[in-house]
């Protein structure tokens, strides 16, 4: 610093705290440093920023809530102010809720803000996740964000799942019992992991305690651990964006956070709380009232879980507990004595959703195998444009919806006045064939939309004008799109079958050879971009074609 | 006395006391059975020519399913013994005459007046003893204790009409009906005679008092509404995932492309 610079005085009272705080901290370095950087601006960017809003909401509103609720087990005679209710014996738990229900003021719009918050963040987290398998933003070096993302997935559904059991009412009574029940079907440990868990047999006095500590804590410590490092790689791996002019894989454009975005995200957070309050004002969930307090003989018609874990609940429907003559059900005879392995309960418990998380967690890897493709991306791929992710990405929701649609088989019988048994047989094909037709399906649009792409940017749009020529011969005008347009068309990854090639020493190892046969398989039929040539030679042939208003794309042209 | 610790050991004791047991059991049962039956032939006070008229109703419009003498044919069942309270409510909540075959009879407008249901009702009756058309003092819900008919109902009724008795599905394309803005007496007479899929629930299985309450429980659900807002079908977490994702991410996502409609 030269010398003659004086130390610098604020004017206002106001300047003299923020430079006192500032030298000290040096916040304004920070804020020039993280005001700068630059956001793109998409709606589809903006269900991560759902997610992270609600999660504050979920803070909020559940700290409001523990401050009234009693996570015991022990047994009391209810006599709040819900009299269908009055002189039933219930867990203090189930009391308690209650009384934040119906006795404590503004109780009720909290447990709602608080449970339609959390079915909101799971669904913001999951089309996030979808957007960011569809447009291809796992890839280099995006891949470790995109294990994060989906622990922090999964981390959302043991909050949604720990706290959905916590009022101890009747519903997720039922639910913790098909819990149980799947733990018990686990070989040989089952048993002892049920005894440790509830403490003892089921129910038990000591789950809803426990579940409560990892429910307040140990989870929601453990999502925001995981935001925290989600956020952090965000902010050093920058944004991806879309295709377009003068977006390259080495820049960003959008605007800066400070203030465009600071403003933005901040009013959405307020936007996003809105929503939820005026959703939770308006309409009811998880009346625990209705359902009463948990008694193990009872169980109601219409019992789910929530809608996340709605899918393991319908994959459990789907199964058969017998097959003609099959059982699935098998006693192992063992020195001991019998064991018996419940293939009923723990094939489609556990396989499906296995299946879904392992192939979504290691889908980047798969791709980079497959393609050979180890390059940085920043520009997200148009879901067209690579018909085969979209074609495995669809197939994949296809699979979770048909589970998802099981969940909630008997409410499709009695909405729909159709069998339950139907309703379930054809969910069970459906699981099978919905999602290899939900792939060859999704692929063949993709494909066809790549070829309308390549139908406009090479002979223009249909321009709706009718032309007669002097012969008497009709034609329609085609109007070219404009340059910007065109650059989204043409400019994508092209992704090309690659044979098997030798390693090294020259042999093609069976590994490859297995990775050539999936290449194939995925990347045969392909679109390949226009050219620079192709489009020289379209506009050479249909140049007397174009109509007014081109004038633009001409000047950009050139 | 001797002589009988001398023969508590001989090896037909056993079967004679088994004997003896089940004599008893069977005897109280028939004795209780009896004892209903009689009351429930006690509380028909129709006179014989209500019986008669209701005879002319029956042949006009049920005999075609039910037989001439109510017998029954392979279209339907006999109705000898089901008693009025069966015809009060299949016929009062319009289910009978049935208007097809089905998996179960469905409501429909009902087509006789009340007079023509009791005299249909007093003709059934007569042909043999059923249950009867319940008591006033059974249907007055000032009466009754909401909160042990809550208990009695997720116990034995909540798994077909669900804990908020929104109604459920049964196999093959039965159902469990909702139970909002059904008639006390029905709720009533379907416990006691268990129309459709329904099971019977008897009067020493659910007492009348019982039945009261579970009455009682469910027009205070229905009268008290739903607190928090719209209850969305009281269907529970399907519906409630089905809004959030439907509306909730529709508006959520009105707001993204509004917030970003400016393109950069």
């Amino acid at each position: 610093m030269a010398a003659n610079t004086t130390e610098y005085t604020a004017a206002t009272k106001t300047g003299r705290i923020a430079d006192f705080v500032d030298s000290r901290v040096g916040g304004s370095a920070m804020v020039k440093e993280f005001g700068r950087k630059i956001f793109p601006d998409h709606w589809s960017f903006m269900f991560g920023e759902v997610a992270l809003y609600t999660f504050v909401l979920l803070l909020l509103s559940g700290t409001f809530l523990t401050f009234f609720f009693d996570p015991s087990m022990a047994h009391v005679t209810y006599n709040g102010s819900y009299v269908p209710l009055k002189g039933v014996g219930m867990s203090t738990a189930m009391a308690s809720t209650l009384d934040i229900s119906f006795d404590v003021r503004g109780g009720l719009f909290m447990r709602q803000v608080h449970h339609w918050s959390a079915l909101l963040f799971v669904a913001s987290v999951s089309v996030h996740m979808l957007r960011v398998f569809f447009t291809g933003a796992f890839r280099r070096p995006r891949e470790l964000n995109w294990i994060v993302g989906g622990v922090l997935l999964i981390l959302g559904l043991a909050a949604g799942f720990t706290g959905y059991s916590l009022p101890d009412d009747l519903l997720s009574g039922n639910g913790l019992r098909i819990i149980d029940g799947v733990m018990k079907a686990l070989p040989i440990a089952g048993t002892y992991l049920s005894m440790f868990f509830f403490g003892g047999e089921f129910p038990g006095e000591h789950v809803i305690p426990r579940l409560y500590s990892l429910h307040i804590m140990i989870v929601p410590a453990m999502i925001l651990l995981m935001v925290a490092i989600h956020l952090f790689m965000v902010v050093v791996h920058k944004h991806t964006q879309y295709p377009g002019p003068g977006r390259t894989n080495n820049n960003v454009v959008g605007f800066p956070v400070g203030p465009v975005y600071a403003a933005k995200a901040g009013g959405f957070f307020f936007i996003v709380f809105g929503i939820i309050a005026l959703i939770s004002g308006l309409f009811q969930i998880n009346p625990v009232w209705n359902y009463g307090p948990y008694d193990p003989s009872p169980v109601s018609a219409g019992t789910q879980p929530d809608w996340y874990i709605g899918f393991v609940d319908g994959a459990l429907r789907l199964m058969p507990g017998v097959l003609g003559n099959f059982s699935f059900e098998w006693v192992i005879p063992f020195p001991w004595g019998d064991n018996t392995l419940i293939l009923n309960v723990l094939l489609p418990a556990l396989v499906p959703a296995g299946a879904l998380f392992a192939v979504m967690f290691a889908w980047p890897w798969i791709e980079r195998w497959v393609t050979k493709d180890n390059r940085e991306h920043h520009l997200l791929d148009r879901p067209r444009n690579a018909p085969f992710r979209t074609a495995v990405g669809v197939a994949g929701v296809v699979f979770y919806s048909v589970m998802w649609a099981a969940a909630s088989s008997d409410l499709i019988a009695t909405h729909f006045h159709v069998s339950l048994n139907d309703v379930t047989y054809w969910l069970r094909t459906l699981f099978f064939l919905g999602p290899v037709v939900a792939f060859f399906l999704t692929r063949r649009i993709c494909l066809s939309l790549q070829r309308k792409d390549r139908e406009i940017v090479l002979h223009g749009r249909e321009a709706g004008i009718i032309e007669m020529s002097p012969e008497g011969g009709f034609s329609e005008k085609h109007e070219q799109v404009d340059v910007y347009r065109r650059y989204v068309l043409t400019n994508f990854n092209d992704r090309q079958y690659i044979p098997a090639e030798p390693d090294a020493a020259g042999h093609i190892s069976r590994k490859e050879k297995r990775r050539a046969k999936i290449s194939k398989f995925f990347f045969e039929d392909r679109v390949a971009p226009v050219t620079p040539s192709e489009l020289e030679a379209a506009h050479a042939a249909h140049g007397h074609h174009e109509v007014e208003g081109d004038k633009k794309s001409e000047s950009l042209e050139s | 006395m001797k002589a009988l610790s001398k023969k508590r050991r001989h090896p037909l004791a056993a079967v004679a006391l088994l004997l003896f047991g089940l004599l008893i059991t069977g005897s109280l049962y028939t004795a209780a059975g009896n004892i209903q039956e009689a009351k429930a032939a006690e509380t028909s006070t129709a006179s014989q020519s209500d019986i008669e008229e209701g005879g002319k109703l029956f042949v006009a419009n049920c005999a075609t399913c039910h037989g001439k003498n109510a017998e029954g044919t392979n279209d339907g069942p006999s109705l000898i013994g089901v008693g009025a309270a069966a015809v009060d409510f299949q016929v009062g909540t319009g289910r009978m005459p049935m208007q097809m075959q089905g998996p179960q009879a469905q409501v429909k407008p009902v087509q006789f007046d009340d007079e023509q249901i009791s005299q249909l009702a007093a003709y059934v009756a007569s042909l043999g003893a059923g249950p009867a058309i319940p008591d006033e003092q059974y249907l007055d819900t000032s009466e009754g204790d909401a909160a042990h008919g809550g208990t009695v109902f997720r116990v034995n009724c909540a798994m077909c009409h669900n804990a908020a008795a929104a109604g459920g599905a049964l196999t093959r394309g039965k159902f469990a009906p909702t139970l909002t803005g059904v008639e006390e007496k029905h709720i009533y007479e379907a416990m006691a005679t268990g129309p459709q899929n329904m099971p019977v629930f008897n009067d020493s299985n659910i007492t009348p008092t019982e039945k009261r309450d579970v009455i009682t429980f469910l027009k205070t659900i229905e009268a008290n509404g739903s607190a928090g807002g719209a209850a969305l079908g009281s269907l529970g977490p399907v519906a409630e995932g089905l809004f959030i994702w439907t509306a909730g991410l529709g508006i959520v996502i009105a707001f993204t492309i509004w917030l970003t409609s400016r393109p950069s």
